[in-house]
């Protein structure tokens, strides 16, 4: 049996339903929650702000720290809190992705804190949490040349579908599940973060970028009508 | 006599910082937009002002912000963020320590500041610094010089130094100018109706003394005020709130 249908019923090309906010943490500099039908993330801002240790500042631009986490409560089974091999990793693309739009050199040995929280996770967190703290940035008044947008690209069987959730990243039949999450610029597409979990042909990787491209589209138009006041939930 | 003093400077800074905000004001038939980073605000023919920049005919959005166009010239307004320290600013901050030669204070942003024994207006012996003034202590003071990684303060001018009591509430620094009003009209008023002695900061640090009751009722005005910065007639709806409950 081939995957000619998505299993939550989507098009190939179609997003789950977004939630969307800013602001969602009064106390930070700047907060934005994000969301992808079941996965929930929210992000907060501080700074830029003092460094300390003074070792760890840069004098020629500021830094930014971030960090990723799944609360224990995001899945069935409980997540066991703190940083983990895995949550470092996704910290430091993070973190890398969103350095590249920023303007450090503004305020050199500053710190900018990025805290990106998974409240529900349902697979393609790390892109949630991406599209989260770059809303957050932007709230936050951070300079930067231009916002990030994250989809994760699944290939499914033989199909190129995007957004891809739990029930599709554990799909076993036929070529199995392949998943690659993206993370574009909005204005220029440049891929700040690329990763891949799983076999794609060469051939095959053209047809995924255009697929992120256009999802990245979508995206960035829930950010831009976040910014802009609005509160997004397409959940009902 | 020093307390008429300091009234008189206050007003004099109230002034001052006001006229920044009725040059904004006075453009207020120009248009203006909320954009976010990376967005085209308009192509053709114009220049790029602060937060924005040129890529071919577009003129990009470098940051969160209204975008004004005025004449030929785009820039952006920033609405959020941390304090952005600039020279001759008034801020309110708190000793954060004491050093041997004179106070580390934080007044927010991205540096913290530095007040020299040497910017005091008596002279106080290097042994006995705290004396004057200990950790946790109220500042209020003005920017001397923003250089790399540190700002410089002075309490050198008449109506500085230290606030006695009271206490301190924060509010976004961008919405400064709407609490206090042209010319101060908006802080005056709260100052008179709640009875409460109130020291604006240009960092958003505001210091409130007076009754318990004063304090918490102007603390709410400033809520009040940074919640609803962008509509009309918030002046009057202020005096209705302040003067609704007395």
């Amino acid at each position: 049996m081939t995957y000619t249908k998505r299993i939550d019923g989507r098009k190939f090309d179609e997003l789950r339903p977004v939630r969307a906010e800013i602001g969602v943490i009064p106390n930070a500099d700047g907060s934005a929650l994000f969301a992808f039908g079941d996965t929930v993330a929210i992000a907060a801002v501080y700074g830029p702000k003092p460094l300390h240790p003074a070792h760890m500042q840069e004098p020629d631009r500021g830094i930014i720290r971030c960090e990723y986490n799944m609360l224990p409560f995001s899945v069935a089974e409980r997540a066991k809190p703190g940083p983990s091999r895995r949550s470092k990793e996704i910290s430091m693309v993070t973190g890398n992705a969103l350095s590249s739009v920023v303007d450090l050199s503004r305020f050199p040995g500053t710190v900018i804190d990025v805290q990106i929280l998974i409240l529900q996770a349902n697979a393609s967190t790390r892109c949630a949490g991406i599209n989260a703290a770059s809303m957050a940035l932007a709230h936050a008044g951070i300079v930067m040349k231009e916002m990030v947008s994250s989809v994760s690209v699944g290939k499914i069987d033989d199909k190129i579908v995007v957004d891809v959730d739990k029930d599709e990243e554990d799909y076993h039949e036929g070529e199995g599940a392949t998943d690659m999450p993206f993370t574009l610029t909005s204005r220029n597409k440049n891929i700040v973060h690329l990763q891949l979990d799983g076999k794609l042909q060469l051939q095959r990787f053209k047809e995924s970028y255009e697929a992120a491209k256009g999802a990245c589209d979508k995206i960035l138009k829930y950010q831009e009508r976040a910014l802009k006041g609005e509160k997004i939930n397409e959940n009902k | 006599m020093y307390r008429n003093r300091e009234d008189m400077e206050m007003e004099e800074e109230v002034v001052s910082e006001n006229e920044q905000y009725e040059n904004v004001e006075a453009e207020a038939d120009v248009e203006r937009k909320l954009v976010i980073p990376g967005e085209v605000i308009v192509s053709g023919d114009y220049l790029p002002g602060d937060f924005t920049r040129k890529e071919g005919n577009d003129v990009i959005s470098n940051r969160y912000g209204l975008a004004e166009i005025n004449g030929r010239v785009v820039r952006i307004i920033p609405i959020s963020g941390v304090y952005e320290p600039r020279r001759g600013n008034s801020v309110i901050g708190r000793v954060e320590d004491v050093t041997f030669s004179g106070w580390i204070i934080d007044v927010g942003g991205p540096y913290s500041s530095f007040l020299s024994l040497s910017e005091c207006p008596r002279f106080i012996n290097k042994s006995n610094i705290e004396d004057f003034a200990i950790v946790g202590d109220i500042m209020s003071a003005k920017i001397n010089n923003v250089k790399k990684g540190g700002i410089d303060l002075t309490i050198r001018i008449r109506g500085l130094g230290k606030l006695d009591g009271g206490r301190v509430i924060r509010i976004n620094p961008h919405k400064v100018p709407r609490v206090i009003g042209r010319g101060g009209s908006m802080i005056n008023m709260i100052k008179m109706k709640t009875d409460t002695e109130i020291n604006v900061g240009q960092n958003g640090f505001i210091w409130l003394k007076g009754s318990s009751e004063g304090e918490r009722k102007s603390e709410e005005a400033i809520n009040m005020i940074v919640e609803n910065s962008a509509t009309e007639g918030l002046t009057d709806r202020i005096e209705k709130f302040l003067g609704g409950n007395q």
